[in-house]
């Protein structure tokens, strides 16, 4: 996930003193990303090419196109030359900044991406929040109730949810809340009644900023459906992820020593176990942001929502060469942030390792 | 009256083959002030027995007894919240293995003050000082830097001084030490030991050790109850039991020491009894 062969697991820090160490555990990060880079925008830039058909068949649709004609705009677009000279100029473009611009609309891939992102990020955020908030105190709960049938039961839904196909699980929640009960909208961000301004692209934060009256509402009950369909698998995994490392905790040493201290089983359970449980449950929750990006693409499909999911899908059924491998480098970017991020935060958490 | 009573004893546990009982029928008074060490193998119940005291042990297990007194107050009768007041307040207890028993994502430091915060109302200031004291009183150098380090970064004597040191914090009467030294170096054994008999002299605690170790008992107790497989087999003043051990088991015991080895093996109990022989002489 991050790149890097060495890299899976928990970073090892040099026992100096000061920033330094810090700094140079990042920049080394940073070094194993290049291959990362290339190996990604190779794939990226081959896959989409193996598909049958091209940018131009497709935008001609149902008329027929003479062959001369498809030549010429193949010619146009830069797509007869060979291979190897199209890969490098996407890889010369890369280094500069240059992302391309989509072969359909002309418009810059990364102006799209900037644009369809902050869509992708709220319900992205929303999900995790919600896989996390709900998943920690479940696998705590099945840990501590170990055997009983709340545990059963938890562990029960945890596989069922980790098993189960998200976009069968997405059309049965749209079936039965919002076909059957009519409670949710069946898709979109937020009902045509209401328009503002983009400000963060964040629609639960933008409709509150515009001050109508119901915006708020709307944008969350258009929300509250992708989120959880999003956020199931995530959930499922780091409820499994955190009774099993409870488990471990619980029977250690230090968890007696603290009971021995007089303190009270939340306490016991809640600050000195779930603080040590909390460590392999955290590069649990950093390799889950690639299964969210990849379950977003999904989701973003069965509901409309217009993120960068729902914009790489449509572009690879419209052979956009550019936007696929523009959005693939800049989504694999995004996820190789986070698991640099959360390299740190688990440094942060265990002392063992800042030490 | 005596500090902890305990009349017969009984501890079981469910196992998928039935309940095995760990602990089976033991009694001991500890006063204020006195040395109890509890002697035997391993698994003979010794640690057992005193978490089930302190109702520290897994719900799996059972614990009855005729009588469970720390103080005068009924130990089984009262409530879990009642308890937590007394336990790491009144009795407190160090273990094995001094570096797994701290936790290792908060700082020593944050450890022994918690106890405080739970069991007095000092304040935050207050707290520190009194934190820096029990280092001075138990012998940890520089105590203002080292409350900010973490287990890890500490020997495993300085991580046993810090599990006194935190033990120590509310002035308990009864403190229980399950193999305070089993885990250390020789040289650092001798050092935890007279630390702990000094504390134990200068608070009048009443102390109980819990060890394998002849050494230890001659060295610290004033009374000894030996145990084999859940039963007291006997109890002594350390003098006596040294000098003229009554039951089969104990001479036994004391004969198996390395001391006594001749030739390349060192003796064992069971060249010398059976448990139905050992059981004969034990006292309840």
């Amino acid at each position: 996930m991050t790149g890097g062969s060495k890299t899976f697991g928990p970073p090892v820090f040099q026992r100096k003193k000061g920033l330094a160490p810090m700094l140079r555990f990042i920049f080394g990060r940073l070094a194993v990303l290049i291959p990362t880079f290339l190996g990604v925008s190779l794939i990226a830039f081959s896959f989409i090419r193996l598909l049958p058909g091209d940018p131009v068949m497709l935008m001609s649709g149902e008329r027929v196109m003479s062959p001369e004609r498809h030549t010429e705009l193949m010619n146009q677009l830069g797509l007869d030359r060979p291979m190897y000279v199209q890969y490098f100029d996407y890889l010369g473009g890369l280094l500069t900044g240059d992302f391309g611009s989509s072969i359909v609309t002309k418009r810059p891939v990364l102006d799209d991406f900037v644009n369809l992102f902050p869509a992708t990020l709220e319900l992205s955020l929303c999900a995790i929040i919600l896989a996390v908030a709900l998943g920690i105190p479940a696998g705590v709960l099945a840990a501590v109730k170990r055997g009983t049938w709340l545990d059963q039961t938890i562990m029960g839904s945890a596989l069922v949810g980790y098993s189960m196909p998200i976009f069968w699980w997405g059309l049965l929640l749209i079936i039965f809340f919002s076909g059957y009960l009519g409670w949710t909208p069946v898709s979109g961000r937020i009902s045509l009644m209401y328009f503002f301004p983009q400000v963060t692209g964040f629609m639960l934060i933008d409709s509150l900023i515009s001050g109508q009256a119901g915006a708020f509402k709307s944008a969350l009950t258009y929300l509250i459906l992708p989120t959880i369909v999003l956020a199931t698998i995530p959930l499922a995994v780091i409820a499994r992820q955190t009774r099993s490392a409870m488990l471990e905790v619980l029977g250690e040493d230090y968890v007696r020593t603290a009971r021995a201290k007089g303190m009270s089983p939340f306490r016991v359970i809640g600050v000195h176990a779930l603080r040590n449980a909390l460590i392999p449950v955290i590069t649990t929750i950093g390799l889950q942001v690639g299964v969210l990006l990849a379950g977003a693409i999904l989701t973003e499909t069965i509901f409309s929502w217009p993120g960068i999911g729902k914009w790489m899908v449509d572009s690879v059924f419209k052979r956009d060469y550019a936007v696929v491998q523009g959005g693939l480098m800049l989504i694999a970017g995004m996820i190789m942030l986070v698991n640099l991020l959360v390299d740190v935060l688990y440094g942060l958490v265990n002392p063992r390792i800042r030490h | 009256m005596s500090l902890l009573e305990v009349e017969n004893l009984v501890v079981e546990f469910q196992t998928a083959s039935g309940p095995f009982r760990a602990v089976d029928g033991v009694s001991l008074k500890v006063n204020a002030g006195e040395v109890l060490a509890i002697v035997g193998e391993s698994g003979s119940g010794k640690s057992v027995s005193m978490l089930a005291a302190m109702g520290l042990l897994p719900w799996t297990a059972k614990v009855t007894a005729d009588k469970l007194t720390f103080n005068g107050r009924d130990m089984l009768a009262m409530s879990d919240n009642d308890r937590r007041k007394i336990i790491g307040k009144d009795i407190a207890m160090i273990f094995q293995e001094p570096v797994a028993s701290l936790n290792p994502c908060f700082t020593v430091g944050f450890q022994i003050e918690e106890v405080l915060r739970f069991h007095t109302d000092l304040g935050k200031k207050a707290r520190r000082d009194r934190a820096i004291e029990l280092f001075n009183a138990v012998g940890i150098p520089n105590p203002e830097e080292r409350l900010g380090h973490y287990p890890h970064q500490m020997s495993g004597g300085q991580c046993q001084r810090v599990m006194i040191a935190t033990a120590l914090a509310c002035n308990p009467k009864l403190l229980i030490a399950d193999e305070p030294t089993t885990a250390l170096d020789v040289t650092i054994q001798k050092q935890i030991l007279d630390l702990l008999m000094r504390l134990q002299a200068e608070h009048n605690m009443g102390l109980i050790i819990i060890t394998h170790n002849m050494g230890v008992v001659a060295e610290t107790a004033d009374r000894v109850i030996v145990q084999y497989k859940g039963r007291k087999i006997e109890e002594a003043d350390v003098l006596s039991l040294f000098e003229s051990p009554k039951s089969a088991y104990t001479k036994a015991l004391l004969s198996a020491l390395p001391d006594n080895a001749t030739g390349d093996r060192l003796p064992t109990i069971a060249e010398f009894l059976t448990d139905q022989q050992i059981f004969e002489g034990a006292v309840r």
